[in-house]
């Protein structure tokens, strides 16, 4: 039993074999596209990857785990904000399930504080807007939302009749803009742009670029000041990140999109530096602001305590002032020996034991830091809406061939502000920066973080999930809540990474503490050995006990 | 407070719905077609449809919920969506090999009118299809109805492309139990098992939604009715539609198609539904009712009589499926309980009307709303307390805020186990809602009581 995993895969189990295996049954021109959204990982010397054919379009009844453009917009990117009516202009259903059923967290401030999270606006639209068009109701309830809740903000989300029946939110929304003084503005995230959420998170990156961050150039208090990009709060990740960064003295100016706040957003561009945690879904903000305002960014990992620590002192190492230097070390000195005392502990439990990852964007890449922690081999991953730089990294960006689906995702031409552009570190500051090894924009990508010979898919399905579960009997397997029960009837305990199924926060050092015990608790639950009754276990009658 | 904006200033609104009690019909079909065996729905739209009802079905039943999707882009919503059908109908058979595909359509494949039986034909014209396997489809956008006329229309077309009139009549009856738990269907079966009459029920998601754990998974589990068992329904001696909403449609359609005759019964939720059920089950059958269910129903009108002071006079509010929401009125009417503000999302004229003959001998002012929301819903609960709210895990939040105790009924339920194992149907199924209700409402009179009036036996 206690060969290494290295072993595991390399001696018993041939990857290429595995990957025959997997497409074996395809009609030929699915097998051909799978083939090639199916890689084994290999690392070069100058940390090159082997290429993944990623962000391409959905194989129609493979049973794809992928959400759409809408999901992406309005559930993921800006169904986190608190302060603003999130109005999707459709029928209903697209409204309904993408209430509360993210696990976002938000905590306002004081009982006078708008928090419309826990409400569903929606147009509801029946046959008659359908056919004689939708923005006059919409209209209304625009008002009717005003009316009713004075909120700060209205945001409305497109849903896939709006745009076919020629619906123009965004003229509708310049229109009652107008019309109320407060800021309304309208996202185009028809579910059938692009091809997968990933389209809708460019839409939303886009929308609150364009319509909020800049609004407000008062410069809040603090030394330190910081956004955090890509935290969308689920399960309380992003206070416990926000409660590390207050003992260090850093000051979060927004979060996009976790525990935000309109306010918060309206003068994020007055930050020093921008931290990127989800590369995937909110990288283009993070460019744009860099253009327009000056602000560096860099990407974070706080999943894990080894990389809350490291992007720390990387964020310390950015301002370079021994003051904030000093407080991170002593922050990290405070934090590590509780997390190392539990990690010790579950480690006896779970070393070696194997995990899979295949969710999100960032999650799959991420998550494998804290299972390294506890001593367990990730050896399949992937990304349900990735694209190629999140696998690759950011270097094979310039080769990425723009198809038809992603050109019709509009790429804003932003340029320097001529007031408000400035840039927060000098030419000559940056370039000692980088000297020392210092990364400004830059993100390596999952796989070179993986070990050779293992599994990268793109885009998995049901089909290739339980094809891998049957052969590599993984000791985890990560996805999201449609693959869950699938997975555990196979006897495989699952964990969501999408929404966490319950618990967290995962995040920062007593995330990866619950995270530890999380792991421990399924992977070495009593549950799974009751699955055979005893009768099943042992068929044959004692016949000291058969009927005469 | 989670709901701060809500206030009990009720103001007109007709073109915001805020909290929706309903959702759209997509994911009804979706529910009513996995109650078929060896089913694999499918969802002719965008892939983000097809994740969210998956999403929602999976919460909600904590099982797997398998379903196939066209994925359109945006070239398929401009150009039509057969390529993508066909392709999806090719992967499908090949790759998971079910024994039927139901197709339902979506808001974005209505609005660009693409026709589902002409794109079959075709997928079974070139080959797509194997011998034996088949393609069924209901018409279900999203902008008419709720979740309860998806389902309608996808259990009518089990009929309107399975049926089959032999001209022999086979001593069956077809029950269609409407859009209940998996729990409620067998505990149907049930029922029908007890009074020896052979039923084919329709759509049947009990071991499919309610499934072991075994180790093994099986993306087409036991459950679900047969094509089979679908062909044979056109030569059974009647139908019995469980819920106007739900069933009418497909009970109707057999009557119109086969000459099956038919009657629509309310839900048998509560102790007259479940008499008015086992009674036309017994007629149409020919059969006398045996003791056991003499017992059962006996036993629930002995928990009435028992604890009959707790529910006597008791402010109920109640929000969720027309089908449900009629029967659990009379149910709660006839054990003397108030049920004040009733509220369903899906639209439709007789719904109030009903609620307002059930509801004619309460004391004061009764208010019910079809098409209304949860929004409104909570209004009426500021200016009107109850005792108790009756619905979905989305009323949680206004049980929290109003400090008012929830029995959690309907669809969806996200946080609590039991809906999919124990039924709300029956005889025994009224004595597990009254348990439910018991149990909060005793609760809180423990909670509230001063120290000197706390009961040991109550």
């Amino acid at each position: 039993m206690e060969t290494s995993c290295e072993d595991y895969i390399c001696s018993e189990i041939d990857p290429e074999e595995v990957k025959n295996k997997l497409i074996s049954k395809y009609p030929a021109k699915v097998g051909r596209k799978r083939s090639k959204q199916i890689t084994i990982n290999r690392i070069d010397e100058e940390k090159c990857v082997p290429e993944v054919m990623a962000n391409v379009r959905t194989i129609p009844g493979i049973i794809t785990q992928r959400g759409c453009s809408y999901a992406g917009c309005k559930g993921v990117v800006l169904g986190p904000t608190r302060d603003i009516i999130n109005l999707t202009h459709g029928p209903i259903g697209c409204g309904f399930y993408s209430w509360l059923t993210r696990r976002n967290q938000t905590r306002p401030n004081g009982p006078e504080d708008h928090n419309f999270m826990p409400y569903c606006f929606s147009t509801d639209m029946q046959e008659n807007e359908i056919i004689f068009g939708g923005e006059k109701k919409l209209k209304e309830a625009i008002q009717e939302a005003y009316d009713t809740f004075h909120p700060k903000a209205i945001a409305i989300f497109a849903t896939c009749p709006v745009g076919l029946i020629g619906d123009d939110v965004h003229s509708v929304a310049r229109e009652m803009k107008a019309k109320l003084g407060i800021n309304v503005f309208g996202f185009s995230c028809e579910g059938y742009k692009g091809v997968s959420q990933s389209a809708g998170h460019h839409i939303a990156n886009n929308g609150i670029f364009t319509h909020v961050v800049g609004l407000d150039d008062e410069i809040r208090e603090g030394k330190y000041r910081i956004n955090l990009l890509g935290e969308y709060n689920i399960g309380g990740d992003a206070f416990e990140i926000d409660r590390i960064f207050e003992d260090c003295g850093l000051t979060v100016v927004s979060t996009f999109s976790g525990n935000s706040s309109y306010d918060y957003f309206k003068n994020s561009h007055t930050a020093d530096l921008n931290l990127i945690m989800c590369h995937r879904s909110i990288n283009y903000v993070a460019e744009m602001m860099e253009t327009k305002y000056g602000i560096p960014w860099i990407k974070v990992n706080f999943i894990g305590a080894e990389a809350t620590a490291k992007s720390l002192r990387k964020i310390a190492q950015y301002y370079d002032e021994p003051e904030l230097t000093d407080r991170v070390e002593e922050v990290i000195v405070k934090e590590m020996p509780e997390v190392e005392k539990v990690r010790a502990e579950v480690k006896a439990r779970c070393e070696g034991k194997l995990a899979m990852l295949f969710v999100g964007g960032s999650r799959a890449h991420h998550y494998q830091e804290l299972f390294k922690e506890i001593g367990m081999r990730t050896i399949a991953a992937g990304y349900e809406f990735a694209h190629r730089d999140d696998y690759e990294g950011r270097r094979v960006l310039p080769n990425i061939k723009v198809d038809a689906d992603s050109r019709n995702i509009e790429e804003l031409e932003i340029h320097p502000d001529p007031q408000r552009y400035q840039p927060r570190k000098s030419p000559e500051e940056i370039s000692e920066l980088e000297k020392t090894g210092f990364k400004f924009k830059d993100y390596e990508g999952m796989m070179t973080e993986m070990s050779n010979g293992t599994l990268v898919i793109d885009d998995i399905n049901q089909y290739e999930t339980e094809k891998l579960i049957e052969i590599f009997k993984p000791d985890i397997f990560c996805a999201g809540i449609k693959e869950k029960y699938a997975i555990q009837k196979s006897g495989i305990p699952m964990k969501q990474l999408h929404s966490y199924d319950s618990g967290g926060p995962y995040a920062g050092f007593r995330g990866a503490i619950n995270f530890y015990r999380e792991i421990d608790r399924m992977v070495n639950s009593k549950v799974w050995k009751y699955v055979k009754a005893p009768w099943q276990q042992n068929p044959e009658l004692a016949a000291t006990y058969a009927w005469d | 407070m989670l709901l701060r904006h809500t206030t009990n200033k009720v103001a007109d609104r007709h073109a915001l719905t805020v909290n929706p009690a309903k959702t759209c019909q997509p994911i009804g079909a979706m529910y009513a077609a996995l109650g078929v065996h060896s089913c694999l729905p499918h969802s002719h739209g965008s892939q983000g449809c097809c994740a969210y009802h998956r999403s929602t079905l999976t919460r909600h039943y904590k099982e797997p919920v398998m379903a196939g999707t066209s994925s359109f882009t945006e070239g398929a919503s401009v150009f039509g969506g057969q390529a993508n059908l066909v392709q999806a109908i090719d992967n499908i058979f090949t790759i998971y090999n079910p024994e039927v595909i139901a197709v339902h359509t979506t808001c974005l494949s209505e609005t660009i009118g693409d026709d589902i039986a002409q794109i079959a034909a075709k997928a079974r014209e070139s080959g797509k299809i194997p011998e034996g396997r088949y393609v069924f489809h209901a018409s279900t956008p999203s902008y008419v109805g709720s979740h309860v006329t998806g389902f309608a229309g996808m259990t009518r077309a089990m009929v309107d492309y399975f049926a089959e009139k032999c001209g022999k009549k086979r001593r069956q009856i077809n029950i269609i139990p409407g859009y209940v738990e998996p729990s409620d269907m067998e505990e149907i079966k049930r029922i029908a098992k007890l009074m020896d009459i052979p039923a084919v029920v329709f759509p049947d998601t009990s071991n499919v939604l309610n499934g072991p754990q075994t180790g093994k998974y099986e993306m087409f589990p036991k459950g679900g009715v047969t094509i089979d068992q679908l062909k044979t329904t056109g030569d059974s001696m009647g139908t019995l539609g469980l819920g106007k909403l739900a069933s009418g449609p497909a009970a109707h359609a057999l009557d119109t198609k086969c000459k099956v005759p038919c009657q629509v019964l309310d839900l048998p939720i509560g102790i007259k539904a479940t008499d008015r059920f086992v009674d036309a089950l017994r007629s149409m059958a020919g059969v006398n009712v045996p003791d056991d269910i003499n017992i059962e129903r006996g036993r629930l009108l002995d928990v009435i009589t028992d604890m009959h002071q707790y529910f006597f006079g008791k402010k109920v509010a109640l929000i969720g499926d027309p089908d449900q929401l009629i029967s659990l009125t009379e149910f709660l009417v006839s054990i003397d309980m108030w049920p004040i503000h009733i509220v369903t999302g899906t639209p439709g004229k007789k719904f109030e009307k009903r609620i307002r003959e059930l509801t004619s001998e309460i004391p004061g002012p009764v208010n019910v709303k079809a098409g209304g929301d949860m929004f409104l819903w909570h209004q009426w609960i500021k200016n009107d307390p109850v005792d108790l709210m009756i619905g979905n895990t989305y009323v949680k939040y206004i049980s929290r805020d109003e400090d008012i105790p929830l029995v959690r009924f309907g669809f969806p339920i996200l946080d609590r186990a039991g809906h999919s194992y124990f039924p709300t149907v029956g005889y025994r199924g009224g004595i597990r809602l009254l348990e439910k209700i018991l149990d909060v409402l005793l609760d809180r009179q423990d909670r509230d009581a001063p120290e000197e009036s706390f009961e040991l036996v109550m």
